[in-house]
């Protein structure tokens, strides 16, 4: 344990890097590229969403009514509120301070589990009243029920894959958080926390277009 | 003086011994030769279901396969030639092992990610291969829907292994361009980049924008088999055309990903084995751009008889020949480069001749198909399979090849015996040649392509095709046993038997040392000053 804190705020430089400058910058380029490719697979479905909203508008406002705006405003507000979490814990571990990262990473993944757990709740009841894509659609009060499924197919396409990304992110929150309790961030060296953040930041981004296109049809 | 100092230390080869030192190894050369003896695998595989296609159509109707047999055989030879062995192809494996060399760096940024991206490879090749055991998809590479949402088989398995492939190749492409953009040398700026690196990272644009299009497209087209969800069926209210734009955003420039690697290659051979700074270094560089932006744009060129209006149609005609714009700057450059220089036909040389050749018929046969109204009469023929095969095979493959040959010694350390080389080569352009030449005429005489059965009046040339994909298949194997014969009896390399001037073999031993180079090289010239190498 006093070997951590000696290296706490030591810079592991890659042999291959010349300095921790340049290591820094090629991770920043690494991570905003990989952002970019995966803004390219929502771009598919955001694609989907726009030709299947243009054949079929009426279906679309009509079938949008079975969300429930309220529960998509909270998670919204949830996921907005851990993006600043975890900025507050890279500014921690620029003050070397090693239990406000904890701290900031533990609300962050607190707020990434609650809104896992309302989108749960979300989605028993679409399962229950049979609002589901395509051949399982079973649900007839919805106006023109023989089309309606494409529309709870898009939605489940849309936030199912963002429910992935919500639990990768998770994962790699919580890999920072291990990092952190071992006291390996501090003022030298927080690369991983900033690479992690802007992570996060595309699962709070990508939330923030979905949540209008689907609860918040005109 | 420089090469007695680097024989001190050992090579990256024999640094570290055992197999786990290989399997779990971050040197992004020894990935490199991990993808590359990858890679010629799945050639082989592809290669021998290939050969069997060809044995099928020796006579009209049941030769040795019945007509199921027959459409899983091309899926597979397509598949396993597209995502295994020719997107992969030069970037994972020569890219891999030169380009950090050429930039002067001690790896590519990433070489966690690097070794992941292999291992991702590796599995999309499982996935890929199991998917025999679930049943032999019949739909084709491009898994077109309807047809693929509705026929038996492992179409699933096939998808995800498509699927993970991109993974791989999306982060091979983000390692690249942070390894361009952050690991050059000192002094070396943008310009002073050997042209293989430009062509490589103009790749790897694609790849990283590209590819995720592909990933979606595929998940989508798994959900959709899987529960039903009714964005590509018709019956449930869906549109399989679609399905064609989105692949096809993708697999168009896919084109590219596999071509451009293959331009980059041939830069460094016409330079080198012409001893002559290249003609039009900019035009070159920023050609391999142009292609990049221009491949986003032309996807519409699959689809002319898929129903899309003739106006879309016409603006995806014209927009397709600004391809052949960049590409002809290309090619006018380095006949240039050749003109008055000091040209040695080595069999790296001679693999880039044969590209020219090949190349030059495969791109302006896609000039006649890129044509609206020759397109409606050439589209689903014989035509296409042989275009796509000069440029791929003819294109790709051939530079691929002579890259290999080029890299060799310094990848190994050791020389091959030229004659074989030189043999190697015409080998397989003269069985390349009778291959495919025929198939130009019988698809324009009106033979489709996918079709086991045929009327009688095309068997000659299904022969001739026959027999030239048997000497073609030899040539290839005469080339990899070349390669193979040089390691037990090859004499030992010198640093540049090339006589090249970029990094990789002006500062460093062949092989070289594990961290690539004793002292930093600096930059201070372009990369083919060929008259002022120590
Ligand atoms: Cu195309």
């Amino acid at each position: 344990m006093v070997a951590n804190q000696i290296t706490k705020s030591h810079f592991p430089l890659a042999v291959h890097f010349a300095n921790p400058e340049q290591q820094v910058e090629a991770g920043k380029l690494g991570m905003w590229l990989f952002l970019a490719t995966e803004i390219l697979l929502f771009g598919g479905l955001f694609v989907a969403y726009a030709i299947f909203h243009h054949l079929h508008p009426e279906l679309f406002k009509a079938a949008h009514r079975f969300l429930d705006v309220k529960l998509g405003a909270i998670n919204t507000v949830v996921l907005l509120f851990s993006s600043l979490t975890v900025v507050l814990a890279i500014h921690a571990a620029q003050k070397n301070k090693t239990h406000l990262i904890v701290l900031n990473l533990v609300i962050t993944l607190v707020c990434a589990g609650t809104f896992l757990v309302i989108k749960y709740f979300e989605y028993t009841h679409k399962f229950h009243a049979g609002l589901l894509p395509g051949y399982f659609f079973t649900n007839a009060t919805v106006p023109s029920p023989d089309q309606a499924h494409v529309f709870f197919g898009i939605y489940f396409m849309m936030t199912g894959l963002h429910g992935l990304h919500v639990v990768i992110g998770m994962i790699v929150l919580l890999w920072l958080l291990v990092r952190a309790l071992k006291g390996q961030f501090g003022e030298q060296y927080y690369l991983p926390l900033e690479l992690g953040g802007l992570y996060w930041h595309l699962v709070d981004v990508i939330w923030i277009f979905l949540f209008p296109l689907l609860y918040l049809i005109r | 003086m420089v090469a007695n100092h680097l024989e001190e230390e050992e090579s990256y080869l024999t640094s570290k011994k055992g197999i786990a030192s290989w399997l779990f190894t971050l040197d992004h050369k020894r990935i490199g030769i991990m993808y590359l003896a990858s890679i010629m695998f799945f050639f082989l595989v592809g290669g021998l279901f290939a050969i069997l296609l060809r044995v099928e159509l020796w006579t009209a109707g049941d030769t040795i396969v019945k007509a199921k047999q027959y459409n899983q055989l091309f899926t597979l030879h397509g598949a396993i030639m597209v995502f295994l062995v020719i997107i992969p192809g030069i970037p994972a494996s020569l890219g891999n092992f030169v380009l950090p060399l050429q930039l002067g760096a001690k790896d590519v940024a990433f070489p966690r990610l690097n070794l992941m991206s292999y291992y991702i490879y590796v599995i999309g090749a499982i996935v890929a291969l199991s998917s025999l055991l679930v049943g032999a998809v019949d739909t084709g590479w491009t898994f077109y829907t309807p047809y693929s949402i509705t026929t038996d088989g492992g179409v699933v398995v096939m998808v995800m292994a498509a699927f993970i492939l991109g993974f791989s190749s999306i982060l091979t492409g983000v390692n690249f361009i942070s390894t361009v953009h952050k690991l050059r040398a000192p002094g070396m700026t943008w310009f002073r980049m050997p042209l293989f690196i430009w062509g490589i990272y103009a790749t790897a644009i694609i790849q990283i924008m590209a590819t995720p299009v592909l990933a979606i497209t595929l998940l989508l087209l798994v959900i959709e088999r899987v529960v039903k969800v009714g964005i590509f069926d018709p019956q449930l209210g869906g549109d399989p055309v679609l399905f064609q734009h989105f692949f096809w955003f993708y697999s168009h420039p896919a084109v590219y990903i596999m071509i451009l690697p293959g331009m980059a290659v041939i830069s460094e051979l016409i330079t080198t084995f012409s001893q002559k700074r290249i003609f039009g270094y900019k035009p070159i560089a920023y050609s391999s751009i142009a292609i990049a932006i221009i491949s986003f744009l032309v996807w519409g060129h699959h689809m002319f008889v898929s129903g899309q209006s003739e106006l879309v149609g016409m603006i995806f005609s014209a927009l397709t020949f600004l391809v052949a714009i960049p590409s002809g700057v290309k090619m006018f450059n380095w006949a240039a480069t050749m003109y008055q220089g000091s040209v040695s036909l080595a069999t790296p040389m001679l693999w880039a001749m044969g590209f020219f050749l090949l190349f030059a018929i495969g791109g302006l046969t896609g000039c006649f198909l890129g044509t609206l109204s020759v397109d409606v009469h050439l589209h689903d023929t014989y035509f296409v399979v042989a275009h796509f095969h000069y440029v791929m095979v003819g294109g790709t493959f051939m530079a691929f090849m002579g890259g290999i040959f080029y890299w060799w010694p310094k990848i190994t350390g050791k020389m091959y015996n030229e004659k074989m080389g030189v043999w190697s080569v015409i080998l397989v352009v003269l069985g390349f040649n009778l291959t495919f030449f025929v198939q130009f005429i019988m698809g324009a005489q009106g033979m489709p392509r996918r079709y086991y059965h045929y009327l009688d009046q095309f068997q000659i040339y299904h022969q001739i095709s026959t027999v030239g994909s048997f000497l073609l298949g030899f040539g290839f194997l005469f080339s990899i046993i070349t390669l193979l014969v040089s390691l037990k009896y090859g004499k030992k390399a010198p640093p540049n038997p090339w006589h090249a001037a970029t990094f990789e073999w002006t500062e460093t031993a062949s092989p070289p040392i594990e961290h690539n180079f004793h002292h930093q090289p600096i930059s201070t010239k372009g990369p083919y000053e060929y008259d002022q190498i120590a």
